[in-house]
């Protein structure tokens, strides 16, 4: 006889401690701790920090050990906790040409003012493994410079004082706020920056190789990147002059693409922009080539390739929406497969009759596949519905 | 709906904010004024994915009150999985009563069914909704599909039943069917089966529809005319069973096909547990 299935909120609960069980791993490896994540993966930490839309790196930390070392799951985590927090203020714009360097490289030209420092990259590490890291070496501590690094001026506004580049004017606007506000499209530039700000990374970087590979091409040169510290300020009623309530450690692209121009204006390169929280230099990259690919409408190119089409790029670059949506055809759709299932049969019991008054003659070869159980015939016809394969 | 006292686990009453639940309420006005239009709300993320009843869980967290008797229920049945979850998770943040008598409840928030025993006045229905665009399949964009509704352009709704039908001769719509809301808006019922369509019409209690991850709301205020899509030469109709449920008998009722062996054995019962089971403690 059959009885409906209880115990659900049983077994949610032992999954949740088998979990927690196969997250602490075996008892005599020393458990991890947050300081150590937040100390020793800092770029994972870095990527947590952008995509959840939060910079704290204690609790990018916290969210990393918890999710098990699963990026996304650590990012959702984050962007939960990040939900709940009152606003206290706006901040400021932030000044990256203020920015303490860590590093800042430009591919455009061979030197600069202020010069190209590397800075801790991986770059031209070659990738062999380094097994003197499985005994944990010693580390020596970084060589450091006696002057403190001069004024780093943008490379591109010296581009700008020439011209040669288009300029970036703030038109004032109150910005829109993605996270409180629904997505209205089509947004503007500022909207669609935070919205690629907070993208996934995977997805970003793969939309951005397309547009190289010639899916909405637009002739990209790496004109500054710049890593490094930046003053937090907001502006208080007593105060004239803003306060500084902190420094927090972003990456910024600016990328110098192939102009445009008409017969009014004379041809400028155009830019593209990644910023993103912590040291995330490819995620900024990837984000300037797909601004300046969703940038196509506005500079008069031709939408042709998948990154430059606006709704598509942005509607499906959240991690979170997305790794929520996919994983929630785990849930149960018995009502939905029961609906179809009904239709399928009554359609194949159609297709038979059919089939059977046209005369053996016109029988399809299906007949030949051995039957089995009461419903089924040998049919290959299914009904093909777009949207119900698509939909919950 | 004033209740704001945080509650036992540090949270607000029923986890969003005051200020969040009263954009969500001002948006659900809206909803009720324009029935079957998609009202844009600034949704939140919540502790649960997206896709696993975010946007519902906001709809019921903005309406619900200290005093409301909660039920949730997951492909009809109130012991799925999700549906526990998301129980405990009201239970814990807004220490409401929950129920899974359909008739106790004030609040029932449900992913891809309407219960069987018909709602009362007072009640308020909260679907879980996944795509909440009707014409989403025939046209992606959200730009164009937004014109669409303004210009009332539903012909290619019509042209996508009648495909179905040239096809495989019936609307092979079988859940999400889309209706028409007091004859103006297009809107998806969210992917219960069609067989649920008719008691949208002018159902006694409102129905709020919550869309998390495409953050939309609508609603089918009170005593609304909803009509499903159809033809006049191959009207609307809903899905049968040869036999009755075999647990409670119930002839009615939409149906969850049960595999009992490897043999091919299989049972139907009712998909409402909770309907099935008070219909079984009658007889007995």
């Amino acid at each position: 006889m059959y009885v409906a299935v209880k115990g659900g909120e049983q077994a949610i609960a032992n999954a949740h401690r088998w979990l927690a069980d196969r997250r602490r791993g075996e008892r005599e490896t020393p458990e991890l701790g947050v300081a150590q994540v937040e100390q020793q993966l800092r770029l994972a930490v870095s990527r947590v920090m952008a995509e959840a839309s939060l910079y704290d790196p204690e609790l990018a930390a916290l969210a990393i050990k918890q999710a098990s070392g699963d990026m996304v799951e650590a990012v959702f985590l984050l962007r939960a906790y990040r939900t709940t927090l009152p606003r206290l203020a706006e901040t400021l714009p932030l000044d990256t040409s203020a920015m303490r360097i860590e590093r800042r490289i430009s591919a455009t030209y061979k030197d600069i003012p202020g010069g190209q420092v590397l800075g801790p990259t991986y770059d031209y590490t070659h990738r062999l493994l380094d097994f003197l890291q499985l005994a944990n070496a010693e580390v020596e501590a970084p060589a450091a410079a006696e002057e403190p690094l001069a004024d780093c001026p943008q490379v591109l506004e010296l581009l700008d004082a020439e011209g040669v580049i288009e300029r970036e004017e703030d038109d004032g606007a109150e910005p829109y706020d993605i996270t409180r506000d629904p997505p209205d499209f089509p947004v503007d530039r500022a909207t669609r920056l935070q919205m690629l700000a907070r993208g996934d990374e995977g997805y970003l970087l793969a939309l951005g190789y397309s547009t190289q590979r010639g899916y909405g091409r637009n002739h990209p040169f790496a004109g500054e990147i710049r890593l490094g510290t930046v003053e937090v300020e907001i502006a208080v009623d007593e105060h004239e002059s803003p306060i500084c309530i902190g420094e927090i450690e972003i990456s910024e692209c600016q990328m110098i693409n192939q102009f445009g121009g008409s017969r009014e204006t004379a041809p400028q390169f155009t830019r593209g922009y990644g910023l993103a929280f912590g040291h995330n230099e490819r995620k900024t990259m990837a984000m300037a080539l797909v601004d300046r690919a969703l940038r196509a409408e506005e500079l008069g190119e031709t939408a042709s390739g998948p990154a430059q089409q606006a709704e598509f790029v942005l509607a499906h670059a959240d991690s979170v929406e997305a790794a929520g949506f996919v994983s929630h055809l785990k849930l149960p759709h018995y009502v939905d497969f029961q609906s179809e299932l009904e239709l399928l049969r009554r359609l194949r019991r159609e297709h038979a009759q059919r089939a059977e008054a046209a005369g053996p003659k016109t029988r399809s070869d299906d007949s030949s596949v051995p039957v089995t159980g009461a419903d089924t015939d040998a049919c290959h016809t299914t009904p093909s519905d777009p949207v119900k394969e698509q939909q919950a | 709906m004033t209740a704001s006292e945080p509650t036992a686990s540090g949270y607000n009453f029923a986890y969003l904010d005051e200020q969040t639940k009263r954009m969500i309420r001002r948006g659900l006005l809206k909803a009720v004024a324009i029935p079957g239009y998609q009202v844009p709300f600034g949704g939140r993320e919540m502790p649960m994915p997206y896709g696993w009843g975010t946007g519902g869980m906001q709809l019921t967290a903005s309406v619900l009150g200290q005093d409301d008797v909660l039920k949730v229920i997951d492909q009809g049945a109130d012991d799925t999985t999700n549906a526990v979850s998301i129980r405990a998770f009201f239970e814990r943040v807004a220490g409401v009563t929950t129920t899974t008598a359909t008739g106790e409840a004030d609040v029932i928030q449900t992913r891809h069914r309407i219960p069987e025993q018909p709602l009362r006045q007072g009640q308020i229905l909260v679907f879980q909704v996944p795509i909440p665009e009707p014409l989403r399949f025939i046209e992606p964009s959200e730009e164009e599909t937004r014109l669409m509704h303004a210009l009332e352009e539903y012909g290619v709704m019509h042209v996508k039943l009648y495909e179905d039908i040239a096809r495989h001769g019936h609307i092979a719509t079988t859940y999400a069917y889309p209706v028409k809301v007091d004859g103006r808006y297009v809107t998806d019922p969210s992917p219960i089966p069609k067989f649920d369509n008719p008691k949208l019409h002018m159902s006694e209690a409102l129905m709020l529809f919550g869309a998390g991850r495409e953050k939309r709301l609508y609603a089918i205020p009170p005593y609304t005319r909803v009509e499903s899509l159809d033809f006049e030469d191959h009207p609307f109709e809903v899905q049968e069973w040869d036999a009755p449920c075999a647990l409670c008998g119930a002839r009615d009722t939409f149906l969850d096909e049960v595999i009992t062996d490897d043999r091919g054995g299989r049972m139907f019962v009712c998909s409402d547990t909770d309907y099935c089971q008070s219909r079984t403690e009658e007889v007995a």
